[in-house]
Protein backbone atom coordinates (compact mmCIF):
# COMPACT_ATOMS: atom_id res chain seq x y z
CA UNK A 1 0.00 0.00 0.00
CA UNK A 2 1.97 2.64 -0.83
CA UNK A 3 -0.90 4.44 -2.61
CA UNK A 4 -0.46 7.41 0.64
CA UNK A 5 3.45 8.24 -1.09
CA UNK A 6 2.24 8.47 -4.29
CA UNK A 7 -0.99 10.81 -3.48
CA UNK A 8 1.63 12.49 -1.69
CA UNK A 9 3.84 12.56 -4.39
CA UNK A 10 0.83 14.04 -6.94
CA UNK A 11 -0.43 16.37 -4.83
CA UNK A 12 3.30 17.55 -3.61
CA UNK A 13 3.73 18.03 -7.72
CA UNK A 14 0.51 20.03 -8.19
CA UNK A 15 1.18 22.46 -5.04
CA UNK A 16 4.02 23.33 -7.28
CA UNK A 17 2.52 24.33 -10.45
CA UNK A 18 -0.06 25.93 -8.70
CA UNK A 19 2.50 27.98 -7.15
CA UNK A 20 3.73 28.54 -10.34
CA UNK A 21 0.97 29.65 -12.18
CA UNK A 22 -0.51 31.67 -9.67
CA UNK A 23 -3.87 30.27 -9.31
CA UNK A 24 -5.69 30.39 -6.29
CA UNK A 25 -7.06 26.76 -6.12
CA UNK A 26 -7.49 23.27 -7.97
CA UNK A 27 -10.97 22.40 -8.89
CA UNK A 28 -9.77 19.43 -10.70
CA UNK A 29 -6.97 16.58 -11.04
CA UNK A 30 -6.45 14.20 -14.03
CA UNK A 31 -4.28 11.16 -14.20
CA UNK A 32 -3.57 8.45 -16.04
CA UNK A 33 -2.30 5.25 -14.72
CA UNK A 34 -0.84 2.40 -16.62
CA UNK A 35 -1.88 -1.74 -16.49
CA UNK A 36 1.75 -2.28 -14.72
CA UNK A 37 2.24 1.21 -13.13
CA UNK A 38 1.18 -0.48 -9.58
CA UNK A 39 -0.55 2.05 -8.90
CA UNK A 40 -4.52 0.96 -7.58
CA UNK A 41 -6.86 3.10 -8.42
CA UNK A 42 -9.41 2.40 -5.36
CA UNK A 43 -6.44 3.16 -2.80
CA UNK A 44 -4.99 6.26 -4.94
CA UNK A 45 -8.63 7.23 -4.92
CA UNK A 46 -8.91 7.19 -0.79
CA UNK A 47 -5.53 8.46 -0.22
CA UNK A 48 -6.18 11.49 -2.65
CA UNK A 49 -8.27 13.82 0.06
CA UNK A 50 -6.31 12.85 2.87
CA UNK A 51 -2.99 14.23 0.87
CA UNK A 52 -4.92 16.75 -0.71
CA UNK A 53 -5.96 18.35 2.98
CA UNK A 54 -4.84 21.94 3.88
CA UNK A 55 -3.18 21.88 -0.14
CA UNK A 56 -4.59 24.50 -2.71
CA UNK A 57 -5.63 20.82 -3.82
CA UNK A 58 -8.48 20.38 -1.07
CA UNK A 59 -11.76 19.44 -1.94
CA UNK A 60 -10.49 18.53 -6.06
CA UNK A 61 -11.56 16.40 -7.80
CA UNK A 62 -9.51 13.62 -8.95
CA UNK A 63 -10.17 12.33 -12.82
CA UNK A 64 -8.43 8.54 -12.85
CA UNK A 65 -8.05 7.50 -16.85
CA UNK A 66 -6.58 3.87 -16.91
CA UNK A 67 -4.91 2.99 -19.65
CA UNK A 68 -4.90 -1.12 -20.57
CA UNK A 69 -2.25 -2.78 -21.41
CA UNK A 70 -0.91 -3.67 -24.84
CA UNK A 71 1.31 -6.32 -26.10
CA UNK A 72 2.36 -7.04 -29.74
CA UNK A 73 3.24 -10.82 -30.19
CA UNK A 74 6.70 -10.77 -32.22
CA UNK A 75 5.90 -14.02 -33.28
CA UNK A 76 2.60 -14.09 -35.11
CA UNK A 77 2.95 -10.06 -35.28
CA UNK A 78 -0.97 -9.52 -34.22
CA UNK A 79 -1.87 -6.53 -31.23
CA UNK A 80 -3.91 -7.85 -28.23
CA UNK A 81 -4.74 -6.23 -24.59
CA UNK A 82 -3.59 -8.99 -22.56
CA UNK A 83 -4.07 -9.38 -18.75
CA UNK A 84 -1.49 -8.05 -17.06
CA UNK A 85 -0.44 -11.20 -14.71
CA UNK A 86 -1.10 -13.57 -17.76
CA UNK A 87 1.47 -12.06 -20.12
CA UNK A 88 0.97 -14.40 -23.60
CA UNK A 89 -0.34 -13.63 -26.96
CA UNK A 90 -3.72 -15.27 -27.02
CA UNK A 91 -3.55 -15.72 -30.69
CA UNK A 92 -0.60 -18.07 -31.18
CA UNK A 93 0.15 -18.70 -27.11
CA UNK A 94 3.71 -17.08 -27.64
CA UNK A 95 5.49 -14.95 -24.32
CA UNK A 96 7.35 -13.17 -26.62
CA UNK A 97 5.65 -10.07 -26.82
CA UNK A 98 6.52 -6.51 -27.04
CA UNK A 99 4.55 -4.43 -23.87
CA UNK A 100 3.29 -1.19 -24.25
CA UNK A 101 4.73 0.96 -21.58
CA UNK A 102 2.01 0.09 -19.45
CA UNK A 103 4.18 1.63 -16.65
CA UNK A 104 2.98 5.06 -16.21
CA UNK A 105 1.60 7.07 -13.24
CA UNK A 106 0.70 10.55 -14.89
CA UNK A 107 -0.15 13.80 -13.65
CA UNK A 108 -1.76 14.71 -17.27
CA UNK A 109 -3.36 18.46 -16.31
CA UNK A 110 -4.84 20.25 -13.78
CA UNK A 111 -8.32 22.26 -13.58
CA UNK A 112 -7.51 25.80 -11.75
CA UNK A 113 -9.35 29.06 -10.80
CA UNK B 1 -28.49 38.61 -15.71
CA UNK B 2 -25.73 36.40 -17.30
CA UNK B 3 -22.39 37.07 -16.66
CA UNK B 4 -20.77 35.28 -19.60
CA UNK B 5 -22.17 37.55 -22.27
CA UNK B 6 -23.93 40.31 -20.29
CA UNK B 7 -27.43 39.52 -21.55
CA UNK B 8 -30.40 40.60 -19.49
CA UNK B 9 -31.66 36.66 -19.66
CA UNK B 10 -29.79 34.41 -17.12
CA UNK B 11 -31.11 30.75 -18.22
CA UNK B 12 -29.76 30.55 -21.72
CA UNK B 13 -27.12 28.42 -22.27
CA UNK B 14 -23.71 28.84 -23.18
CA UNK B 15 -20.92 26.42 -24.78
CA UNK B 16 -17.55 26.02 -23.44
CA UNK B 17 -14.29 24.29 -23.88
CA UNK B 18 -12.99 20.97 -22.03
CA UNK B 19 -9.82 19.12 -22.86
CA UNK B 20 -10.30 15.48 -21.80
CA UNK B 21 -7.44 13.60 -20.39
CA UNK B 22 -6.41 11.96 -24.13
CA UNK B 23 -5.64 16.10 -24.42
CA UNK B 24 -9.15 15.92 -26.95
CA UNK B 25 -11.01 19.09 -27.03
CA UNK B 26 -14.58 19.34 -26.59
CA UNK B 27 -17.19 22.26 -26.04
CA UNK B 28 -20.38 21.74 -24.42
CA UNK B 29 -23.43 23.50 -23.06
CA UNK B 30 -25.16 23.85 -20.17
CA UNK B 31 -27.83 26.21 -18.66
CA UNK B 32 -26.58 28.99 -16.09
CA UNK B 33 -28.82 27.45 -13.08
CA UNK B 34 -26.81 24.40 -13.02
CA UNK B 35 -24.23 24.02 -10.28
CA UNK B 36 -21.07 23.17 -12.42
CA UNK B 37 -17.82 24.82 -11.76
CA UNK B 38 -15.19 24.90 -14.62
CA UNK B 39 -12.03 26.46 -14.43
CA UNK B 40 -8.86 26.81 -16.90
CA UNK B 41 -6.47 23.59 -17.62
CA UNK B 42 -3.04 23.43 -17.17
CA UNK B 43 -1.46 20.68 -18.99
CA UNK B 44 1.12 18.59 -17.41
CA UNK B 45 1.96 15.34 -18.70
CA UNK B 46 4.34 14.23 -16.14
CA UNK B 47 5.36 11.35 -14.41
CA UNK B 48 4.14 11.71 -10.68
CA UNK B 49 6.96 10.11 -9.32
CA UNK B 50 9.54 12.22 -11.56
CA UNK B 51 10.65 13.87 -8.02
CA UNK B 52 12.09 10.28 -7.29
CA UNK B 53 12.35 9.82 -10.53
CA UNK B 54 15.31 12.44 -10.71
CA UNK B 55 16.99 12.08 -7.11
CA UNK B 56 17.27 8.55 -8.73
CA UNK B 57 18.68 9.65 -11.81
CA UNK B 58 20.89 11.71 -9.97
CA UNK B 59 22.09 8.34 -6.93
CA UNK B 60 22.98 6.76 -10.27
CA UNK B 61 24.89 9.54 -11.71
CA UNK B 62 27.12 10.03 -8.39
CA UNK B 63 27.38 6.00 -8.02
CA UNK B 64 28.68 5.74 -12.21
CA UNK B 65 31.16 8.74 -10.99
CA UNK B 66 32.47 6.70 -8.43
CA UNK B 67 33.11 3.70 -10.42
CA UNK B 68 30.38 1.94 -7.94
CA UNK B 69 27.71 -0.44 -8.90
CA UNK B 70 24.17 -0.70 -7.07
CA UNK B 71 22.06 -3.65 -6.76
CA UNK B 72 18.33 -3.68 -5.44
CA UNK B 73 17.30 -6.69 -4.04
CA UNK B 74 13.63 -7.00 -3.50
CA UNK B 75 11.23 -9.63 -2.28
CA UNK B 76 8.70 -10.91 -0.05
CA UNK B 77 9.40 -11.11 3.80
CA UNK B 78 11.12 -14.09 4.53
CA UNK B 79 12.13 -14.92 0.84
CA UNK B 80 16.08 -15.35 2.05
CA UNK B 81 17.41 -11.97 1.31
CA UNK B 82 19.64 -11.31 3.90
CA UNK B 83 20.85 -14.90 4.05
CA UNK B 84 21.55 -14.36 0.34
CA UNK B 85 23.33 -11.42 1.43
CA UNK B 86 25.39 -13.00 4.45
CA UNK B 87 26.55 -15.95 2.30
CA UNK B 88 27.66 -13.23 -0.16
CA UNK B 89 29.21 -11.10 1.99
CA UNK B 90 31.29 -14.05 3.42
CA UNK B 91 32.20 -15.71 -0.74
CA UNK B 92 32.72 -12.22 -2.37
CA UNK B 93 35.65 -12.39 -4.49
CA UNK B 94 39.10 -10.48 -4.03
CA UNK B 95 38.29 -6.78 -5.43
CA UNK B 96 35.06 -6.53 -4.67
CA UNK B 97 34.51 -3.82 -1.98
CA UNK B 98 31.06 -3.56 -0.47
CA UNK B 99 28.67 -1.37 1.26
CA UNK B 100 25.12 -2.64 2.28
CA UNK B 101 21.99 -0.87 2.86
CA UNK B 102 19.24 -2.40 4.88
CA UNK B 103 15.50 -1.40 4.43
CA UNK B 104 12.85 -2.51 7.38
CA UNK B 105 10.17 -0.79 8.64
CA UNK B 106 11.49 -1.18 12.34
CA UNK B 107 14.44 -2.64 13.95
CA UNK B 108 18.51 -2.99 12.82
CA UNK B 109 18.64 -6.55 13.17
CA UNK B 110 19.34 -7.57 9.65
CA UNK B 111 21.98 -5.08 9.61
CA UNK B 112 23.53 -6.81 12.73
CA UNK B 113 22.76 -10.01 11.41
CA UNK B 114 25.25 -8.66 8.57
CA UNK B 115 27.86 -6.67 10.13
CA UNK B 116 28.40 -10.28 11.82
CA UNK B 117 29.83 -10.89 8.21
CA UNK B 118 32.59 -8.18 8.86
CA UNK B 119 31.25 -5.65 6.41
CA UNK B 120 29.91 -1.85 6.25
CA UNK B 121 26.45 -2.02 6.44
CA UNK B 122 23.60 0.04 7.53
CA UNK B 123 19.70 -0.20 8.47
CA UNK B 124 17.72 2.49 7.24
CA UNK B 125 14.41 2.07 9.18
CA UNK B 126 11.37 3.06 6.66
CA UNK B 127 8.81 3.18 9.74
CA UNK B 128 5.29 4.37 7.79
CA UNK B 129 6.70 3.72 4.36
CA UNK B 130 6.83 0.14 2.70
CA UNK B 131 9.89 0.65 0.33
CA UNK B 132 13.06 2.40 -0.36
CA UNK B 133 12.88 5.65 -1.89
CA UNK B 134 15.19 7.48 -3.95
CA UNK B 135 16.14 10.22 -1.18
CA UNK B 136 16.68 7.22 1.50
CA UNK B 137 19.22 6.12 -0.70
CA UNK B 138 20.41 9.64 -1.65
CA UNK B 139 20.93 10.78 1.97
CA UNK B 140 23.46 7.97 2.16
CA UNK B 141 25.77 8.67 -0.95
CA UNK B 142 28.87 10.16 0.36
CA UNK B 143 28.37 9.90 3.50
CA UNK B 144 27.87 6.03 4.41
CA UNK B 145 28.70 4.92 0.60
CA UNK B 146 32.19 6.25 -0.27
CA UNK B 147 34.54 5.86 -2.70
CA UNK B 148 36.12 2.98 -0.58
CA UNK B 149 32.99 0.99 -2.10
CA UNK B 150 32.65 -0.43 -6.28
CA UNK B 151 29.82 -2.86 -5.06
CA UNK B 152 26.23 -1.16 -3.40
CA UNK B 153 24.22 -3.71 -2.51
CA UNK B 154 20.16 -2.62 -1.08
CA UNK B 155 18.24 -4.79 0.46
CA UNK B 156 14.55 -3.27 0.07
CA UNK B 157 11.90 -3.58 2.44
CA UNK B 158 9.97 -7.24 2.29
CA UNK B 159 7.32 -6.50 0.00
CA UNK B 160 6.25 -7.20 -3.44
CA UNK B 161 4.26 -3.89 -4.37
CA UNK B 162 5.81 -1.34 -3.65
CA UNK B 163 9.54 -1.76 -3.74
CA UNK B 164 8.72 -2.11 -7.94
CA UNK B 165 7.36 1.43 -8.70
CA UNK B 166 10.55 2.91 -6.91
CA UNK B 167 13.67 3.69 -8.73
CA UNK B 168 16.93 4.20 -6.51
CA UNK B 169 18.99 4.86 -8.52
CA UNK B 170 20.70 0.89 -8.73
CA UNK B 171 21.79 -0.47 -11.67
CA UNK B 172 20.88 -4.13 -11.45
CA UNK B 173 17.40 -5.15 -10.13
CA UNK B 174 17.11 -8.55 -8.43
CA UNK B 175 13.76 -10.38 -7.85
CA UNK B 176 14.53 -12.49 -5.06
CA UNK B 177 11.26 -15.59 -4.26
CA UNK B 178 11.52 -18.58 -2.36
CA UNK B 179 10.81 -22.01 -3.40
CA UNK B 180 8.69 -21.97 -0.44
CA UNK B 181 6.79 -19.20 -1.88
CA UNK B 182 5.15 -21.20 -4.76
CA UNK B 183 5.41 -21.12 -8.34
CA UNK B 184 2.68 -18.39 -8.94
CA UNK B 185 4.40 -15.39 -7.28
CA UNK B 186 5.43 -14.03 -10.69
CA UNK B 187 2.33 -13.30 -12.33
CA UNK B 188 0.32 -12.22 -9.22
CA UNK B 189 3.07 -9.51 -9.09
CA UNK B 190 4.15 -8.74 -12.37
CA UNK B 191 5.52 -5.52 -11.89
CA UNK B 192 8.31 -6.38 -9.80
CA UNK B 193 9.26 -9.39 -12.03
CA UNK B 194 8.74 -8.35 -15.12
CA UNK B 195 11.05 -5.76 -14.18
CA UNK B 196 13.80 -7.52 -12.59
CA UNK B 197 16.74 -7.95 -14.64
CA UNK B 198 18.10 -11.72 -12.56
CA UNK B 199 15.23 -13.38 -10.43
CA UNK B 200 17.46 -15.41 -7.63
CA UNK B 201 15.30 -18.53 -6.21
CA UNK B 202 15.87 -19.14 -2.95
CA UNK B 203 15.83 -22.05 -0.96
CA UNK B 204 16.46 -24.92 -3.35
CA UNK B 205 17.74 -27.76 -0.60
CA UNK B 206 13.96 -27.47 0.38
CA UNK B 207 12.96 -28.55 -2.78
CA UNK B 208 12.66 -32.27 -1.82
CA UNK B 209 10.61 -31.89 0.31
CA UNK B 210 7.90 -29.37 -1.58
CA UNK B 211 6.24 -29.92 -4.61
CA UNK B 212 7.80 -27.47 -6.20
CA UNK B 213 7.83 -27.65 -9.86
CA UNK B 214 10.77 -25.70 -11.78
CA UNK B 215 9.62 -25.83 -14.84
CA UNK B 216 6.10 -24.28 -13.89
CA UNK B 217 7.93 -21.71 -12.07
CA UNK B 218 10.01 -20.27 -14.64
CA UNK B 219 7.07 -20.52 -16.94
CA UNK B 220 5.29 -18.28 -14.49
CA UNK B 221 8.85 -15.94 -14.42
CA UNK B 222 8.57 -15.49 -18.66
CA UNK B 223 5.02 -15.16 -18.26
CA UNK B 224 4.62 -12.10 -15.83
CA UNK B 225 6.91 -10.34 -19.27
CA UNK B 226 10.15 -10.98 -17.17
CA UNK B 227 13.39 -11.49 -19.71
CA UNK B 228 15.55 -11.99 -16.47
CA UNK B 229 17.98 -14.21 -15.86
CA UNK B 230 17.28 -17.01 -13.64
CA UNK B 231 19.58 -18.25 -10.78
CA UNK B 232 18.76 -21.09 -8.17
CA UNK B 233 20.57 -21.17 -5.58
CA UNK B 234 20.68 -21.97 -1.42
CA UNK B 235 22.33 -20.01 0.69
CA UNK B 236 22.54 -22.58 3.06
CA UNK B 237 24.43 -25.49 1.27
CA UNK B 238 25.97 -23.08 -0.92
CA UNK B 239 24.63 -24.81 -4.22
CA UNK B 240 24.42 -22.41 -6.43
CA UNK B 241 25.61 -19.14 -4.92
CA UNK B 242 29.04 -19.84 -7.33
CA UNK B 243 26.60 -18.72 -10.17
CA UNK B 244 25.20 -15.94 -8.34
CA UNK B 245 28.62 -14.45 -7.48
CA UNK B 246 29.45 -14.76 -11.20
CA UNK B 247 27.04 -12.70 -11.95
CA UNK B 248 27.29 -9.62 -10.03
CA UNK B 249 31.03 -10.00 -11.07
CA UNK B 250 29.90 -10.04 -14.92
CA UNK B 251 27.31 -6.97 -13.90
CA UNK B 252 30.28 -4.75 -12.32
CA UNK B 253 30.23 -1.93 -14.75
CA UNK B 254 33.24 -0.67 -14.01
CA UNK B 255 36.01 -3.48 -13.58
Amino acid sequence: MHEMSLAQALVDQAVELVRLDGCSRVLGVDVRIGALSGVMRDALEFCFPAAARGTALEGAELRVTEVPLKAMCRDCRIESRPKPFEIQCPHCGSMNLELSDAREFKLVSLEVE
Amino acid sequence: MCKDCGCGDANHAHGHRHVDTEGREYWHTHEHDQEHEHGRTIVVEKDVLSRNDAIARDNRQWLDARRITAFNLMSSPGAGKTALLEKTLAMLPHGLHPAVLVGDQETDLDARRLRAAGERVKQINTYSSCHLDAAMIARELGTFVDEHANLLLIENVGNLVCPASFDLGEHVRVAVLSVTEGEDKPVKYPVLFSSADAVVITKTDLIPHLDWNREQCHACIRKSGSRARIIELSARTGEGMDAWIRYLQAMMRHE
